[in-house]
């Protein structure tokens, strides 16, 4: 096994992680933080090619992790505010009792 | 490859894997802010300085900050206390499912002839990454600090709600 | 600690470096990697716990003085061993640790919040060749290992499993969040005349003197001293110092997230907090004050960390004057100032840095103008963001006093 492959590994079963933890808990913080956590095996491996993968571009990697962490951070602020204002309508963040479109 | 990043891959996903399993909301969310600076520990292996110190200022510093205030003004449910049958069923398919997802992409890893080119990480300092992002990369600049004001303008509005008539906003 | 000395410098200069080889010269290249990466660790301990001791003892003078009182003066010679007793006592006290508290994090916090202190340590360069660790993003590394110390303050107010202790992490969390804006948009600028993150760069752009006069030290620029105040007071918040203690204002909020911590763990708290602050210092000397430069040329016989030294004590002494004077500030007031104040006058001074940097090559009359625009474009917004900061509040009048 190359080093690229055991990145590459390591990636997916931290995204498998994620997902895991996204479709099984009902807390939806919880289900948000699995979604942060498939980001971030996306990114593991931009850096992981980056890295190892064939030449090009010296920064390229590095630069679309930092536009991913961006883009992260933006869609975690935005999920959270969701979060809180389904917590003020409903009393309870558990996703299925979420049923409800109108607020 | 070495036992440094063994540790470090051993570390992130016993973390993760610690924290989505976990019945304590807060223990996850630290157990969580661990795994990302696992994360960020792998960026700095593989060399990428300025990626890996990012990381960890937007995800132990500032996400895990908002996700713990999250947790504090949501935390009067007591919702994960007890799963009843359904949620237990459906946690075992979703591990199942997450496991089939995993089996594949191993599968495909080991398969794929991925040869790693032997060379020396790519040194990219600072200045080059700074130089990129003005030169070929400033319209996706800008356009995420858009988006970033834009998400920040909606969370503030979301979270704020309708708070018109309520005594204690006049001091 | 890096790079080797020139023999054309002074003795003193190369003290450190001479000292460091003649302890692990005699080993072969890996180990001898790994023993100078081990010196500057214990270097870096002792002289910061050394640093830490006394500046309580100081601080505690110091506010004995102002307050018309001698201060601790019983333990050793004019009370130099005082510090050294309250370790003795802070050791020897039993360590309480509440039923309900959650076990684990409790034991955690303070261990994680000292070692994130310490961890800022690492890229500040102390002296010529005295840089623990060389970072192309060190700066970013700063900054990264201070954010993360906000986790340790949220798990000690919440592991104490107490509505006080809580109620405090969150405010704490509400001023050390709300600080950390204007404080990492306050460098920026810095960042952007240097066209560097490394410490090393910084330092090394600063050198040099104008008309063998004026340094070439960043606050001596219109947008460098206000970089440099905000910076200050920021800092002065991001380590929860007076008057932005309110964090753990023990004489009116209890004692915030360090309610429930006694003994050794709470002198681990009061460690962190004054690593912090030398930490914070050490970088505002960085940063705007020229790290180890000499402030004139005919001073630069003097060795760097010496003048380093000088300017991370005067600093301290700063901290401690101010705390001294300036009474606490109420939580609104506190963040109000930080989002309606500090960082519009971070955002602007971006932008007059910016306009200092492209204007770098006007000469002649043309220099007057420069410092003109940039002075109102410091001044400008300060005097009327500071009006609508204080609109509404006149003098107070004390009718039963």
């Amino acid at each position: 096994m190359s080093p690229l492959q055991f990145c590459l590994i390591f990636s997916g079963v931290l995204f498998s992680v994620g997902l895991a933890g996204a479709l099984a808990r009902s807390n939806a913080i919880l289900v948000l933080l699995g979604i942060e956590l498939m980001l971030n095996a996306a990114n593991l491996n931009f850096i992981a090619f980056w890295r190892y993968g064939p030449a090009s571009a010296p920064a390229t990697g590095v630069i679309f992790v930092i536009f991913s962490i961006a883009v992260t951070a933006a869609e975690t602020a935005v999920g959270l505010a969701l979060v809180i204002a389904i917590h003020r309508h409903q009393r309870s963040i558990r996703l299925q009792e979420a049923t409800r479109l109108k607020g | 490859m070495n036992a440094v990043l063994i540790l470090i891959a051993l570390v992130t996903v016993g973390t993760a894997i610690a924290a989505m399993a976990g019945r304590n909301l807060l223990h996850s969310v630290l157990l969580l802010a661990l795994a990302w600076t696992g994360v960020a520990a792998f960026y700095l292996w593989a060399g990428a300085e300025f990626a890996a110190f990012a990381q960890v200022l937007v995800y132990v510093g500032a996400i895990s900050m908002v996700v713990l205030f999250a947790v504090l003004l949501t935390r009067r449910s007591r919702d994960e206390a007890a799963p009843g049958p359904a949620g237990q069923s459906r946690a075992l398919s979703a591990v199942m499912a997450a496991a089939a997802v995993a089996g594949v992409l191993v599968g495909a890893i080991l398969r794929s002839p991925l040869a790693a080119s032997p060379g020396p990480a790519p040194a990219v300092t600072v200045r080059q990454l700074g130089a990129e992002l003005m030169g070929p990369y400033a319209a996706a600049l800008l356009a995420v600090g858009v988006l970033l004001t834009v998400a920040l303008i909606g969370a503030v509005v979301l979270a704020a709600g309708d708070r018109t008539g309520q005594p204690e906003d006049n001091p | 600690m890096s790079a080797a000395a020139t023999t054309s410098e002074s003795f003193l200069e190369r003290a450190p470096l001479l000292l460091r080889d003649a302890v692990t010269g005699f080993l072969p290249e890996p180990a001898r990697w790994l023993a100078n990466s081990l010196l500057s660790i214990v270097a870096v301990l002792a002289v910061f716990g050394l640093l830490f001791a006394f500046l309580t003892l100081a601080e505690r003078k110091i506010l004995g003085r102002v307050q018309n009182r001698p201060g601790p003066n019983r333990t050793g010679w004019f009370g130099l061993l005082q510090p050294f007793a309250d370790g003795i006592k802070m050791l020897t006290k039993e360590d309480i640790v509440p039923r309900a508290a959650d076990q684990l994090l409790h034991f955690l916090a303070p261990v994680t919040l000292l070692a994130l202190s310490i961890l800022t340590f690492a890229v500040i360069p102390y002296g010529r060749h005295l840089v623990p660790v060389e970072l192309d993003s060190a700066v970013l590394y700063f900054f990264a290992a201070g954010a993360a110390t906000e986790l340790a303050i949220f798990m000690a107010g919440w592991a104490s499993h107490n509505k006080y202790a809580l109620l405090a992490a969150m405010r704490a969390l509400a001023q050390l969040i709300s600080y950390e804006l204007p404080l990492l948009l306050s460098f920026v600028p810095v960042v952007l005349a240097t066209g560097t993150l490394s410490t090393t760069g910084i330092v090394a752009a600063q050198g040099g003197w104008k008309w063998h006069l004026i340094p070439h030290w960043i606050v001596f620029t219109p947008w460098g001293a206000a970089g440099f105040a905000i910076f200050m007071v920021s800092a002065l918040a991001e380590s929860n110092r007076s008057p932005f203690d309110l964090p753990e204002a023990e004489s009116e909020l209890i004692a915030g997230h360090l309610t429930e911590y006694s003994g050794f763990k709470y002198a681990l708290f009061f460690m962190a907090e004054y690593f912090g602050m030398c930490a914070l210092s050490g970088m505002a000397v960085t940063l705007f004050l020229g790290g180890w430069q000499a402030p004139l040329p005919v001073l630069e016989f003097i060795p760097s960390y010496v003048w380093f030294a000088g300017k991370l004590l005067t600093l301290l002494l700063g901290f401690i004057w101010i705390r001294a004077t300036l009474p606490r500030l109420r939580i609104d007031q506190l963040t109000r100032l930080a989002w309606k104040f500090l960082v519009p006058l971070a955002l602007v001074n971006l932008g007059t840095a910016a306009f200092w940097s492209l204007t770098s090559a006007w000469s002649g009359p043309l220099q007057l103008l420069r410092w003109a625009v940039a002075l109102v474009l410091v001044a400008g917004p300060f005097l009327l963001l500071g009006r609508g900061l204080t609109a509404g509040l006149g003098p107070r009048t004390y009718r039963y006093a």
